[in-house]
Formats: structure tokens, sequence, C-alpha cells
């Protein structure tokens, strides 16, 4: 259990890719939910939604982002070694249905847990259009697997390395004026989901987003990743991870995000210290 | 009852040492430090050895306390946590947690004129004893019966069940969803109160008697209890815990310092955020801190403030001191280590800068009126008093709801209006067919020694399931 069988760097090495032995979470799983894991006794409780999963093989998909001590060490793991604790899958799946025309929006990591949600959307019978962004072209991923699971496609970069040059709502915004569309997932950095909100508010289009606030338990049991919507709170772990985007207070989730971020450096600094000895 | 009468009380009941308050409010290391054998000793010979023990009727898991006593009188420290064992799956754990006071002591006669035994120190003390110093004996466990039994939560509750269960032969695996089992003994108790190594020492024993623990599985969500029951598994219990922490819905409260005690302690205790950066999980050191509420988890969040280095550790509560539901042992340790106690007081919204981080809260001072519901009085707001405290941390500690992520994923469970498992009080049976639940999930919070003797009731029903029958 929680054994990596297979290892891919991807982004130039800063995004990493775990295929993880998990027989039991594997079948359980459905787009939309997170895993927790844990590398070692020491370290800290990171969720990951699951950008894929293999019932077949028993094996889930992460990605993340090499961004603090923690990641740093889950980047440390390779094929063969297994993470001290992997808990799931939690989380409220995503709600799949045939509602007609969709866009799913997608930046950084959050492409990856775009992934099944749009392979799930476009199994479900709808017309998927997707748009996914990255600062230049060599930093996006899964750019195959997305557009397989799509039926229109499109990239943005900031840099114009590839596809439309300029930020991914330029697109959306063309998309929501040529066609009729029911649906917007966007899921990505908190400024691209707050921004992509702000333009289907204006036109009414129902939007979800996926939360990525910090978390402890994961369960609902200590509320460390409440976040506010409609102007109630919500534990992203329980009633989330997914919301109503045009109900969701990013400005406070951003902030809540930086919690710790003196702590963060202070525990990135000692990490490296210890690798430089 | 004339053999009960007290008929001297000439050695007074032994003082448990305890580190200097002082020193003790800036680590976390234990407070009391434990009886010598010798005051274990003096204090068993206090005991009156009634032929009708009264303490024992006060024990939620009925503890042979006469004769456990009994034998540390005459030196025989391993036979007495033998004995304790016969009842109690976890007697290092109830010699610390329990409010003794209420149960076993509150009924000692020797107490009715003088101070009880301190039968709680005894228990501690046997326990100990033998941890540190025994032959690692193990309770003898009954033939196999090959009946298979999931205990869904490593808490006291879940934890007594596996160890009752196991004593009669049944296999028992325990499913934890942390990383590490022990339920509220390791995530919310600190570690100055309960040492962990105490706790998975206890774990260890039930291991050693043959439960199997699988940590990281949530069930509800990793597998479901009809999942366990296609798996081979003959009956389950519930003890998954309260686990859902109440808010006061005041304005500001997710401004970035405010915690849930939940939250506060599992990064503290679980985590070892007090040993952040050797350990990865960071936990906010707050300068000037408030405690909403008074109950026991509100001491340890205090406490534990007070031990990551605040300058002002505040408990306001909005009753008066002799509402405060916390132990008066804990209370007293509180006090003792400078936790200021802002009586009559309510929050009324917390202020934070522009970076959403906590910088104070406005309060209301109250006053006490007629009795409520709970026959306590009811605090009334005093008009027009609203002050400022400033601080930079807040915990709030006011209550657990119960937890749906188990029990929205199970068929034919009945639960209450609010969302606690209807189980019958005296043998924990639930509605659904071999499935049985005790503890805070039932009950609502309470405490862990309450949470064992439901696990011990629900134990014996499922004995009967298990050998009769439903």
């Amino acid at each position: 259990m929680a054994t990596i069988v297979y290892r891919e760097e991807m982004a130039q090495g800063t995004i990493i890719l775990n295929e993880i032995e998990a027989p039991r979470i594997s079948r359980k799983a459905k787009p939309g939910q997170f895993v927790i894991l844990q590398a070692d006794e020491t370290g800290e409780r990171i969720p990951l939604t699951m950008a894929d999963t293999n019932p077949e093989k028993g094996t889930i998909t992460i990605i993340y982002m090499v961004v603090g001590k923690s990641t740093a060490r889950f980047k440390e793991l390779q094929v063969g070694d297994t993470y001290y604790a992997l808990i799931g899958p939690l989380g409220a799946p995503t709600h799949v249905e045939k509602v007609g025309k969709v866009v799913c929006v997608g930046g950084g990591t959050g492409i990856a847990v775009l992934h099944p949600i749009t392979r799930a959307l476009k199994e479900a019978g709808n017309e998927v259009t997707t748009i996914l962004g990255s600062r230049s072209y060599d930093l996006l991923i899964m750019e195959e697997k997305m557009r397989a699971a799509s039926d229109h496609f499109h990239i943005c970069t900031d840099d114009g390395s590839k596809g439309h040059h300029g930020f991914v709502t330029d697109v959306l915004k063309q998309v929501l004026a040529q066609d009729d569309i029911a649906l917007v997932v966007a899921i990505g950095p908190i400024p691209m989901m707050k921004f992509c909100s702000l333009i289907t508010k204006d036109k009414g289009v129902k939007t979800l987003v996926s939360l990525n606030p910090i978390m402890v338990d994961g369960t609902g049991m200590c509320g460390c990743c409440r976040v506010t919507v409609g102007g109630e709170t919500k534990f992203a772990c329980v009633d989330g991870p997914e919301f109503d985007a045009h109900k969701v207070d990013f400005d406070e989730l951003a902030k809540r995000l930086a919690s710790y971020l003196e702590d963060e450096k202070k525990s990135m600094d000692a990490h490296k210290n210890c690798k430089v000895q | 009852m004339a053999e009960n009468k007290p008929k001297k009380e000439a050695v007074p009941r032994a003082k448990m040492p305890e580190q200097d308050p002082d020193v003790r409010r800036r680590n976390f290391i234990e407070v009391p430090l434990g009886l010598t054998p010798e005051m274990a000793m003096a204090e068993a010979q206090r005991c009156l050895q009634c032929k009708k023990p009264a303490c024992v009727d006060g024990c939620p898991v009925s503890v042979d306390i006469p004769e456990f006593i009994k034998l540390i009188a005459e030196n025989n420290f391993t036979g007495a946590a033998n004995k304790l064992w016969e009842r109690n799956a976890l007697p290092a754990v109830c010699g610390r947690v329990c409010p003794q006071e209420e149960q076993c002591e509150g009924r000692c006669i020797v107490g009715k004129k003088g101070q009880p035994v301190a039968i709680g120190y005894l228990e501690r003390f046997a326990a100990d004893y033998e941890r540190k110093n025994g032959v690692g004996g193990v309770p003898a466990v009954e033939a196999k019966t090959g009946k298979k039994v999931a205990v869904i939560g490593s808490g006291p509750s879940g934890l007594t069940v596996a160890g009752d269960l196991l004593l009669k032969g049944h296999e028992v695996t325990i499913f934890e969803a942390f990383h590490k089992p022990g339920g509220v003994l390791v995530y919310g108790i600190p570690e100055f109160r309960l040492p962990k190594e105490i706790v998975a020492s206890e774990v260890a024993t039930l291991e050693k008697m043959g439960a199997k623990i699988e940590c990281n599985t949530v069930v509800g969500a990793s597998v479901t209890i009809d999942e366990l029951f296609e798996e081979g598994y003959d009956a389950a219990y519930i003890g998954v815990g309260a686990g859902l922490p109440r808010f006061m819905n005041l304005p500001g409260e997710n401004l970035i310092g405010i915690y849930s005690a939940n939250e506060y302690l599992t990064r503290t205790n679980l985590m070892k955020g007090y040993l952040f950066p050797q350990y990865d999980t960071p936990i906010a050191r707050g300068k000037n801190v408030v405690v909403l509420g008074a109950g026991n988890v509100a001491m340890d969040s205090a406490r534990t403030a007070m031990r990551l280095g605040a300058e002002s550790v505040k408990v306001v509560y909005r009753r008066s001191r002799d509402e405060m539901p916390a132990r008066e042992e804990e209370l007293h340790h509180a006090e003792e280590e400078k936790i200021e106690f802002v009586l009559l007081t309510n929050p009324t919204q917390f202020f934070g800068d522009e970076n959403g981080r906590l910088t104070g809260m406005e309060c209301l001072k109250m006053e006490l009126g007629e009795p409520d519901s709970s026959g306590r009085r009811r605090p009334v707001p005093l008009e027009g008093s609203e002050y400022r405290i400033d601080c930079d941390m807040v915990v709030v500690s006011v209550g657990s709801n119960a937890n749906p992520l188990l029990t929205n994923s199970t068929q034919n469970l009945n639960l209450n209006r609010w969302g606690n498992i209807i189980a019958d009080p005296a043998t924990g049976k639930t509605s659904k067919r071999g499935v049985w639940a005790g503890g805070d999930i039932v009950t609502g919070a309470a405490t862990v020694i309450l949470a064992m003797g439901a696990g011990r009731a629900a134990a014996n029903s499922m004995h009967d399931y298990l050998t009769l029958g439903w």
C-alpha cells in the first residue's frame, strides 16, 4: 500500500506525477475527490486531489507542484518508495450529469484536478470545451490527456510560447460569447478561479471551482479548511472541495492560505541546510 | 453497612508530587510525577477494604478497586496491574484522566470524614510500575471463537471494546482514520497530561493480545460498514467520537489566528507542532491568547498555549467560576500556571488587520439570571458593556457536533436530530443489525471513562450476539 509504481517529472521538474498503489482507494474514488499524503512520521498531512485512478491496476495518480518542505520531501520519493500515510478518498465527488455544453478551465496543477472531472463530463454526454493556461508552454501539464477528454481544446500562455498569447479568461470570454454554455468548471490558482468566476457571474453561467485550503485531518474534524461560501462557513474537506464559484470568498481563502508563510520558509530553510550538510 | 464505617484517619492522603508551576508552564513534560512505591504502599493501607465497596459502584468499568489496592499494599505491584487489566484495558490512561472525584473516590467511605483514598493515583502507580518494570505479561486470552469484529475508531471506547472482545477469544480489527491509534488520547489530550508513550504502550498490549490495527482508514470513505460485513466481519462497533468542531458564528471567525480546539490540539499533539521544525506541521505561537469555553478541552488548550510561549492566556467564559465544566484539578492546574479566567464575559465579534490576521475581539459582560434548562443560571448580557480584548490567537473550545462522515454512508442506522447515533444505553445496540455504538458519537462530547463504560457494555452485548445471536 502507498508504494510509488510510476513517477514522472513535468514542467521542468517543478511538477511531479506519482502513480501510487492504493487498491481500496482506486476502487472507491470518484472525480473531484482527494487523498491525504504524509511522506514520513514527522511530515505534514498534505491534501491532493486525484488526477486519475486505475481500479484494474489498483492505483491512483497524484500530481503536485514542489512549493515547500513537504512537497520537496515528496519529490525525493522514487519508484518503489512508500508514503508513510495515504488516506482517502475524501471530500464530496463532483456532481456529474449531462447539462449540454460545458467549459473546463485549468491552470497549473489545477489541470490535474480538472482531468478526471473533464473526462467524466464528456463521458456523461456533454460537449466539452477545454481551456488550459500556463505561464509558458514548457510548464503546461497533461496536454494530450486533456485534449483526448475534450471536444474543443485551447491553450493559453502568458508569454505566447503556444496557443493564445494571454490569459484563459480571454478565451473563456470568447467561448461564452459564441456558445450557450450550461456549466463552467474552473480549477487552478486562486486569481484564475476568481477572475473566471467574475466573468461567468456577469453572464449568469453556473460555475464550479475546487478549493485547496490548508487542511489537517481532511475528515471534518478540525475546521482548519473553513471557507466562506454564500456568507456561510463551510469545511472544504467534507462540504467541498468543490463549490459554487459565485458564492466563494476568494480573498479570504487567499489570506488563509498565507497563514503559515513564515513557518513554511523556516521549514524549507532547515530542510535545505540539512541537505547541504 | 456497619463494617463500612471509617475507623481511622491516621495516615493523611498521599500528595501527588508535581512539577513546579513556574517551570512546567513552559514545558510539555507531564505535570504530576507519580507516587513512589513507598508512598503508594502507605496510601494503599488507607483503604478500609469494604466488603460492599461503594467505589466499585462508582466506576463505569467496575474495576475491583479494593483488591488491586490490597495487592499494592502487599508490595505486589504486578499483581495489582493484572487485577486492573481484568476490568480495564487502559489503566495508565484512566489513572490520569478519569474524574475520580465524581466516581470511585466520590463514593469512598474514607472520604466521608476525611480525604478519600487516592484511587486514581494508585491505579496510575500500578500501571506505570508494570509498564516500566514489569515482565511485559499479557492478559490471558480465551480460546478462539472464529468470530471477527470491526472496531471503528481507536479512542477510549474502541480500545475498551477491543480489549474485552480479545479476552473473550474474538478476532478484532481496529480501524483508525489518523496515522496513529489512540483517538482523542493521541490528538486531543496533551502530552503534559497524558504522555503519548503511555497510549502507545496500552495499544501495544492490545496488539500483543492479537488486535489488528488498520490506520489511515476512514470508515465511511475508504470502506463502508456494509463492505466490512461483506469482507467477513460478524459485528461492528462504532466509536468514532464527536468529531465536528462547533464555532460561534461570530463576525470575523475565519481570521487567521482563530482555531478550533480540535485543530489547535491536533496540530500540537498528534502532529507534534510543538517540536516544529523537527516536525513539519506548524502551530502558531500566540502572544496574547484567548480560549473560549471552560471545559477540560479548553483547559488543555489554554495550558498548551502557555507552554508554546504565550505572554498571556485568558479563558473567556460566559458564566461564573462555579459553572465551569472542567474538572477542579484542571482548573486548579491552569490557575497555578498563571492562566487568567475572564468570567461572565461573552465574545461578540473578532477584529483583524488588512492581511486577515486576528488583532482582537469584542466582548460583552454578562450577569447570571434565572436557571436555564441545564439547571445552571442563565447568563444575561449587560447592555452597553462592550469592551475590547487585544489578542493574536483565539482557540474556540465550545464543544463538538456529530461528524456525519460515517453515519451518512451507513444505511439503516438511526440518528437523533443532532446527528448522534441512537443506541440502547444498556447495551449500545443500534438500529442496524450487528452494529453497536458508544462514546461521544452517541452521547455528544463527554469523558474518556464514560466512553469506556459504553464500550464495556457494548462488548458484553456483542459477545452475547457473537455466541448466542441477535
